[in-house]
């Protein structure tokens, strides 16, 4: 029941907007923008030829490759820069220069380094996702309370166990904002990515659907599936929100 | 007895900008082993300052601080600190907090962390996280964790403050309890008079800021005692009186 009114208003916005796009569409009788039902005939074509599929597969492969090598760089970069000063004080100017540089930009490099295959999209989403999650880490390390800390001391715990049961889980909670943060911008640039070049991927499928023959109803189909799947990559993060040994962070 | 802990001449000051402010003016102090010492003193007095020098997260500008005749270089599990705000890991259970100091020479952890829960009242809370539990649960998880590590020294700064008056007696009289079946030498920072008379061997009255030591009470009444004794009540007053106020 409670879940029901909080579906409810969301689900009726989407509805009249629907609905209000349909109206528009019909009354001004534009020959190239789609109505809503021409968006799920296309889109229901390409789930029968089964490029679909195959768009999104690629597209999720690029994404989960770049936001894994950030991962794999941003945690323990972060952690380091978090508990030792000098390596903050070293490398956090250059990663607040390089942070605001949109991916975009990054494309012509990306290209001659890696030419146009996968690489360069994986590489373009690594660059996009890796400093907003150092970032957050090297932040949530900062912020690790000191009477933690001190207390940690006191006991003269080994060095694997301060990490392992004191600065870890108690950066967990930012960890997980900070992946989610990093997982939305990287699914904002493989898209982004893939309308360069490559012959697969929801982005490729856009421009694809525009360049050959106008197909706006793919175009739109295209749209709404991004965002869609960045819905549900989200939902899928905010999962671990709920784990046992985060929940002290957000039960407050 | 023989000394446990002694305090020679300390000083210490902080400076902010160009101005240096001395928080504690040369405080000379020696505590016996199995002592039970109570530092009472007006507040922001430095009272807290001291203590984290004492149980070496601090280090003193002048003078030194001995553990059984050793000079203090930092912190270490033969005294453990239990602070104000209490510092029980929200992200571990109650066990796994109790657990947090044991080293591999205990084979059972589990065991042990459970024999002190049971020991403070929080048996059938082994499995719960910390944000499950009241205040005064809490502060009692904290005292269990540090006794687990059977310390020589236990640092209480202020560790009932944040309680209410029912609850901070009733840990007081389990952490005397306590105290009878296992000796520990124990230094408590209070604001709490009453409390101070309640558990201490002797009383140690502060100055305003910078903290010297104005005078020491001997508070010679033997466990278990009654707050409502006229011979308690006098003592507090006095110490009250000693503080300026008086009642």
């Amino acid at each position: 029941m409670i879940k029901l009114k909080k579906i409810l208003p969301p689900l009726a916005l989407i509805t009249t907007l629907i609905a209000v796009w349909w109206i528009v569409v019909v009354k001004t009788g534009s020959v190239i923008f789609p109505t809503p039902l021409q968006v799920v005939t296309g889109a229901l074509e390409l789930i029968e030829d089964g490029t679909l599929w195959e768009h999104i597969s690629s597209s999720l492969m690029r994404v989960g490759l770049g936001f894994l090598l950030a991962v794999v760089t941003a945690i323990p970069l972060g952690l380091w820069m978090g508990r030792v000063d000098g390596a903050y004080a070293t490398l956090n100017p250059v990663f607040q220069i390089m942070r605001p540089i949109s991916p975009i930009a990054w494309i012509p490099l990306a290209i001659l380094w890696f030419g146009v295959g996968n690489a360069s999209p994986i590489f373009l989403i690594f660059i996009a996702a890796v400093f907003p999650l150092i970032v957050q880490t090297a932040a949530g390390v900062h912020t690790i309370e000191p009477r933690y800390l001190n207390a940690a001391e006191n006991f003269g715990v080994s060095r694997y166990k301060l990490y392992r049961q004191v600065v870890i889980p108690a950066v967990l909670p930012d960890l997980i904002v900070g992946m989610r943060i990093s997982l939305g911008v990287a699914w904002l640039v493989v898209v982004a990515a893939e309308m360069i070049a490559l012959r697969s991927g929801l982005g490729y499928m856009i421009m694809d659907s525009r360049n050959a023959g106008n197909r706006y109803d793919l175009v739109i189909a295209g749209m709404i599936i991004i965002g869609v799947i960045g819905l549900l990559l989200d939902g899928l993060m905010r999962l671990m929100e709920g784990h046992k040994s985060v929940r002290w962070r957000y039960d407050r | 007895m023989t000394d446990k802990i002694v305090i020679r001449n300390i000083k210490k000051s902080f400076s902010s900008g160009s101005e240096s402010k001395a928080v504690i003016n040369g405080i000379n102090l020696t505590i016996a082993d199995g002592e039970f010492i109570a530092i009472v003193g007006p507040s922001g007095c430095g009272k807290s300052t001291l203590m984290k020098m004492i149980a070496g997260f601090l280090q003193p500008d002048e003078g030194s601080i001995a553990v059984d005749g050793v000079e203090r270089k930092g912190p270490n599990s033969n005294g453990i600190l239990i602070s104000q705000h209490g510092s029980v890991f929200p992200w571990l259970t109650v066990q796994q907090n109790l657990m947090f100091g044991l080293n591999d020479e205990h084979v059972d952890k589990a065991a042990v962390a459970d024999h002190y829960a049971d020991l403070v009242g929080l048996k059938g809370f082994e499995q719960h996280y910390p944000r499950e539990l009241s205040g005064g649960m809490l502060k009692r998880a904290e005292i269990a964790r540090a006794l687990a590590v059977k310390p020589e020294i236990l640092y209480m700064d202020e560790p009932f403050s944040a309680l209410d008056a029912l609850m901070s007696l009733r840990i007081r009289t389990e952490l005397l309890r306590i105290l009878e079946e296992e000796r520990h030498t124990v230094i408590l920072i209070t604001h709490d008079v009453e409390e101070a008379v309640h558990l201490a061997n002797r009383v140690v009255v502060l100055s305003n800021r910078p903290a010297s030591i104005q005078t020491i009470f001997d508070v010679p009444f033997a466990h278990p005692r009654k707050l409502s004794d006229p011979a308690l009540q006098k003592l507090r007053d006095d110490i009250l009186r000693e503080l300026g106020i008086e009642c």
